[in-house]
């Protein structure tokens, strides 16, 4: 590192790998930025975009590869010290601290005060105060603030990680303005986004991951939305659905369960549809359209802000999740720690269920609990060699003992959110199996999914959620991956309800 | 300046509260005045500078349940030292005693910060270290005081120029409280140091992403809180004249107070005036149940009641702050 | 690398996380051992009988650190409700009867822990604060009630101090009340719907409300039955030292902590049981023994016990993470 070259990248990334225990998050990812140059970060969910942005950002460490910022080792170990190299971030989480004002906050980070004013009136905020407490803010005015406070640090590089989702379209334009002029006063930026429309507008390539690697950086033209899709599904996804879907939902009758422009939290904003008895409903959204708020309602985790909900005809709603199971909707969060108990045995985890009842606090009758707990087990092929605590199991049968609980304990309506990430293929295809099978003794399953195939393989339908609403309901047999990734990104609007 | 008021409307409430006892006192009493301030100082000192620990270690995040132990060492330090010792010598015993105050405060907080046990189990296990130290030092309460330091907390100050009748209405032991308050914290405050402690409490991982050094600055914290345990030991050896190797009932009237006067269990919120004011409020509550002649332990139990209510209401508000 | 060359300390690690009673067991044999060196003769079947005499109130006080403990919680107030007990039964027993004075004694300890749970299961006060209030206050309730009380006399019934400090064929009597509580409450952790949800409240707190369980049901109910043990152990401990006294079962709060942390119970929660608890009660008072043999101070002792507390629980958590 003698000199530096006037044509060398700003930020050039190359060949960086990580790995948590057993999950691979990286594989091979790379990102060259060349000064005054937009670069779109994009991928698929779980594509390891968040693990390559914290290992940009200094918050991981990668175990292979290098990160050069201006052609030095940027070998960064906390964010202050990314700050210091010329890398700064502006999260989807503002870091802005909320108990303090904002004069302090500035202070905190040694922001300029003049520049950040000057950011903050550019980017269209008017009426900020400078004692104003930041806790007390909008969600809208805090990400306007953070961007502000980075734009004053004067940064080589700018991280936007999903900064318009929280925005109203006027001070979306007023970012997307300020981020082209930066851009062209020579101040290079990563982009990251859903939305397809931002990205055409802004940025000047886009660089897609795929499984953990970069698959290739593409110049944004008219028209590379599809090739973007493509890159992001790769080539051999399949094309064929392996279940075979002969059971038609019985399309009359009351639903089981009926939603009704249902609103909760800030990003689920009305979503309405039908799940019918003996059908699999997919649920396809990319991340943070609402769906986390969608499942929490719906398992009694979270009070819905509007809308009905509707078991069998009956109105319901749900103070706590025992009030959601007692109505038969049992629910599989998506991320596995959330429901096990890691320190405790397959057989406890199992039979949770079935001593949360007050009544049921006495001796549990061993028989009854050991033939469900078993048959859960083998019809659900848990292995169980590695007995004791959960946590020693692998990923793919801790997800399936999540599962068990509710079949050891009896199915109605099961809800599962996203119930194959981070497991291996043959535990994949026995959990479509076993939903398919469940639908077809007559249960009802509400199933999202963040891997688009997926639909083929288990769902009878699937409502496609963008912005807090349903934007499509599409067909089994219609749902291919470039259309189902389309509609996910909002390119084919069509207001519909089931 | 409705903002200034707004932002401070708790500890401005506190006041009122304060105000509104003393005058009940004074309606109990009517013979109520300066030696009555003067008792009313001495006994909340010890207990106001207990608070003024908690609240900053709670402000950064955290809770030190040893407190309260730590006092207890300092108090039979200082006592033990200074038994004997001239006025120079002792001078030097308290600077000495404030040094290892900080420096326990300093090793709580490095267990914490390396352990990564929480910091309530860390600290209940000092606690029981640091009660073990204090009985080791002094087995049974003993030890002298400095009659300078005795002299300290006692009557009214004396200022040049303003005449003594006004004079005597300022108890020693308020100014004392507010010295220590002034040259340990106000320094902490207007540095970035005490940014930190709010930023740290608030939201760690926001503050590590603003380039807070967390766990540096927790230890900090740790450090005043034992600094301010060292100036309470000082307190009670200073009200006494010996040291007390037991721990007094410091812990939980300390948190009380810091949950009364507006600081969250939790961090990031509150200052170090409301938990002045909650000590004063719950001592005059005391001295005014003792003045109507109620039995002490009944006293005891009174005040242990609030105490507790007010850490279940505490409970509740923080539990309803992170509901939404 | 094969499974028979691991290095012996992580083997050992893995045994202690799996089945903490093997090594503990073994660690109680040496510290016997060396006792016996230090002063040769001194363990004798009396000696062992007077070892376990000493151990089962610490053993019964250590229950409601292990039953609270398994919920991530602690109950620094079992001492004083322990302590309250025997005092309320013993001055009352002249003027009521000693039946009539053991319920109402039995009936201030669930007071007691009642309050605790109010506390801890609706407002959500952590344990630790919420019981070091209620000892406080129960605390000055004992000192009111003793001002108004002490006038009439103690009576400590005859069964409690042949419980507490009787023998038969050279066994402690307080045996016959300790091994089936010991065996009710073993069987009752893994065998009893409540039971499964303490480790399981404790373990993951929101994954048993995912599972529909009401967290403050079983938090309640745990204080609550935290009170009544503390109150039992309250009478055993009054039979063995025969005086009511205001500080009767303080000295063994933080020896009840230590039993249950070195007996392998997580003070984090989800793991452990009761019968480690018995294990680590055993275990220290051998070594209270072994240091009063050693004219240690009671400072020391705090210390030492303080620090294998802290200790053990950063143990475990190495140990909960490199899983």
């Amino acid at each position: 590192m003698t000199q530096q070259e006037p044509s060398a990248p700003v930020l050039d990334a190359q060949g960086v790998s990580k790995r948590f225990s057993a999950v691979v998050a990286l594989r091979d990812a790379s990102l060259v930025l060349n000064r005054g140059e937009v670069v779109a970060l994009m991928g698929a969910n779980g594509a390891g975009k968040s693990t390559f942005v914290k290992i940009l950002t200094g918050a991981l460490t990668p175990d292979t590869g290098h990160v050069l910022i201006r052609g030095k080792d940027a070998h960064v170990t906390s964010p202050a010290e990314a700050r210091r190299s010329g890398l700064v971030p502006v999260y989807q989480e503002p870091s802005l601290i909320p108990d303090l004002d904002v004069a302090d906050n500035l202070r905190l980070g040694n922001t300029p005060v003049e520049a950040f004013r000057h950011w903050v009136n550019a980017l269209g905020i008017t009426a900020l105060r400078m004692d104003d407490m930041i806790g007390r803010l909008p969600l809208a005015t805090l990400r306007i603030l953070d961007l502000a406070r980075a734009l004053a640090a004067e940064p080589d590089v700018l991280l936007l990680d999903e900064m318009t989702a929280a925005l109203p379209t006027d001070l979306v334009a007023r970012v997307l303005k300020v981020a082209r002029e930066q851009a062209d006063a020579g101040r290079s930026i990563i982009y990251i986004s859903h939305r397809f429309a931002e990205i055409a507008a802004l940025c000047d390539r886009a660089t897609v991951l795929r499984d953990g690697a970069t698959v290739g950086s593409v110049k944004i033209e008219p028209g590379i939305e599809e090739r973007i899709v493509e890159m992001m599904l790769g080539a051999d996804h399949p094309q064929t659905a392996v279940a075979a879907k002969s059971l038609k939902a019985a399309s009359q009758g009351t639903p089981r369960l009926a939603l009704r422009g249902l609103a909760a939290g800030s990003r689920l904003n009305d979503v309405s549809f039908d799940l019918r008895q003996g059908e699999v409903l997919g649920v396809v959204a990319l991340e943070g359209q609402g769906q986390d708020e969608l499942f929490d309602v719906l398992a009694g985790n979270r009070r819905a802000l509007a809308g009905t909900v509707a078991i069998d005809g009956q109105p319901a709603s749900f103070r706590h999740p025992a009030d959601a199971i007692a109505s038969g909707l049992t629910f599989v969060p998506g991320d596995r720690s959330h429901a096990l108990l890691m320190s405790r045995s397959v057989r406890e985890n199992i039979a949770l269920p079935l001593v949360a009842r007050l009544s049921n606090w006495g001796a549990i009758p061993l028989r009854d609990e050991a033939t469900r707990v078993t048959a859960a087990i083998e019809r659900l092929q848990i292995d169980t060699r590695a007995q004791g605590e959960v946590r020693r199991l692998s990923g793919g049968n801790q997800q399936k003992v999540t599962i068990a609980r509710w079949i050891a304990k009896g199915v109605r309506t099961l809800l599962l959110f996203d119930p194959t990430r981070g497991i291996d293929i043959r535990t994949k295809r026995q959990i479509y199996a076993l939903v398919r099978d469940l639908a077809a003794q007559g249960a009802a399953v509400l199933f999202y999914t963040s891997e688009l195939s997926e639909i083929r393989l288990a769902c009878d339908r699937a409502v496609v959620i963008f912005n807090g609403r349903v934007v499509d309901v599409i067909d089994a047999a219609d749902a291919d991956e470039p259309t189902l990734m389309r509609a996910a990104y909002g390119l084919t609007e069509k207001e519909r309800t089931a | 300046m409705t903002r200034i008021l707004s932002k401070n409307i708790w500890t401005l409430g506190l006041a009122a509260l304060l105000a509104v006892l003393l005058v009940i006192t004074k309606l109990i009493q009517p013979d109520f005045g300066v030696s009555g301030l003067d008792s009313l100082g001495r006994a909340a000192l010890p207990f106001a500078l207990a608070s003024l620990g908690m609240a900053v270690v709670v402000i950064a995040g955290g809770i030190d349940l040893s407190l309260a132990s730590m006092m207890a060492v300092t108090s039979v330090t200082a006592a033990t030292l200074m038994d004997g010792a001239s006025d120079g010598q002792s001078v030097l015993v308290v600077l000495f005693v404030l040094l290892l105050g900080a420096a326990m405060g300093t090793v709580n907080g490095t267990l914490v910060v390396v352990s990564r046990v929480p910091d309530i189990v860390v600290t209940l296990s000092m606690l029981f270290v640091w009660q073990g130290t204090a009985l080791l030092i002094l087995n049974a309460p003993g030890g002298a005081a400095a009659p300078w330091l005795r002299a300290l907390s006692v009557g009214g100050v004396t200022l040049p120029f303003v005449p003594e009748a006004l004079t005597v209405w300022l108890p020693k032991s308020v100014v004392f409280l507010f010295v220590c308050l002034a040259v340990v914290w106000l320094p902490i405050r207007r540095s970035k140091l005490g940014l930190m402690f709010y930023a740290v409490g608030s939201d760690a991982l926001a503050a590590f992403r603003s380039g807070v050094p967390v766990g540096r600055t927790k230890i900090a914290a740790y450090a005043v809180t034992g600094l301010f345990a060292a100036l309470g030991g000082i307190a009670v050896t200073m009200s006494t004249g010996i040291g007390e190797p037991i721990p007094g009932p410091y812990l939980l009237a300390a948190v009380a107070a810091v949950v009364l006067g507006g600081v969250v269990l939790g961090g990031g919120r509150g200052g170090l005036i409301g938990p002045v004011l909650a000590v004063f409020i719950l001592r005059l509550v005391r001295m005014d149940l003792t003045l109507m002649s109620v039995d002490p332990n009944v006293t005891t139990i009174v005040e242990g009641s609030i105490m507790v209510v007010v850490v279940m209401f505490g409970g509740v508000v923080a539990m309803r702050g992170r509901r939404t | 690398m094969s499974s028979t060359e691991i290095p012996v300390t992580r083997r050992l690690t893995r045994l202690m996380a799996e089945n903490p009673l093997i090594p503990l067991i073994l660690l109680l044999l040496a510290l016997v051992l060396v006792l016996e060196i230090m002063q040769p003769g001194i363990v004798s079947p009396f000696w062992i009988g007077n070892t376990i005499k000493v151990a089962i109130p610490l053993a019964m006080l250590a229950a409601c650190q292990t039953l609270t403990m398994l919920t991530g919680g602690i109950d620094l107030s079992a001492g004083t409700v322990a302590t309250i007990t025997a005092f309320v039964m013993a001055t009352l027993a002249p003027l009521l009867g000693v039946p009539e004075a053991v319920v109402i004694g039995l009936a201030c300890a669930v007071l007691a822990g009642a309050v605790n749970g109010f506390g801890i299961a609706i407002c959500r006060v952590h344990p630790l604060i919420m019981s070091l209030g209620t000892g406080l206050i129960a605390n000055g309730c004992l000192l009111v009630y003793q001002r108004y009380v002490i006038a009439t006399g103690t009576i400590i019934p005859d069964t409690l101090v042949w419980l507490g400090t009787g023998r038969s064929f050279g066994i402690p009597n307080g045996l016959v009340v300790f091994i089936p509580f010991a065996a009710l409450l073993i069987w009752g952790q893994k065998r009893t719907g409540f039971g499964r949800l303490l480790y399981a409240v404790g373990s993951n707190e929101p994954a048993t409300r995912l599972s529909g369980v009401r967290s403050w049901q079983v938090y309640f109910a745990l204080y609550t039955l935290s009170g009544l043990i503390a109150g039992l152990t309250g009478l055993i401990l009054i039979g063995l030292v025969k005086t009511p006294s205001l500080s009767l079962a303080l000295r063994l709060d933080l020896p009840s902590v230590a039993a249950a942390v070195v007996g392998g119970t997580s003070i984090f929660g989800g793991r452990g049981g009761y019968g480690g608890t018995i294990v680590g009660a055993l275990i220290l008072t051998v070594l209270t023994t072994m240091l009063t043999l050693l004219h240690m101070p009671e400072g020391a002792r705090g210390i030492l016990f303080g620090l294998i507390i802290l200790a053990v629980t950063a143990l475990y958590i190495r140990l909960t993470e490199k899983g």
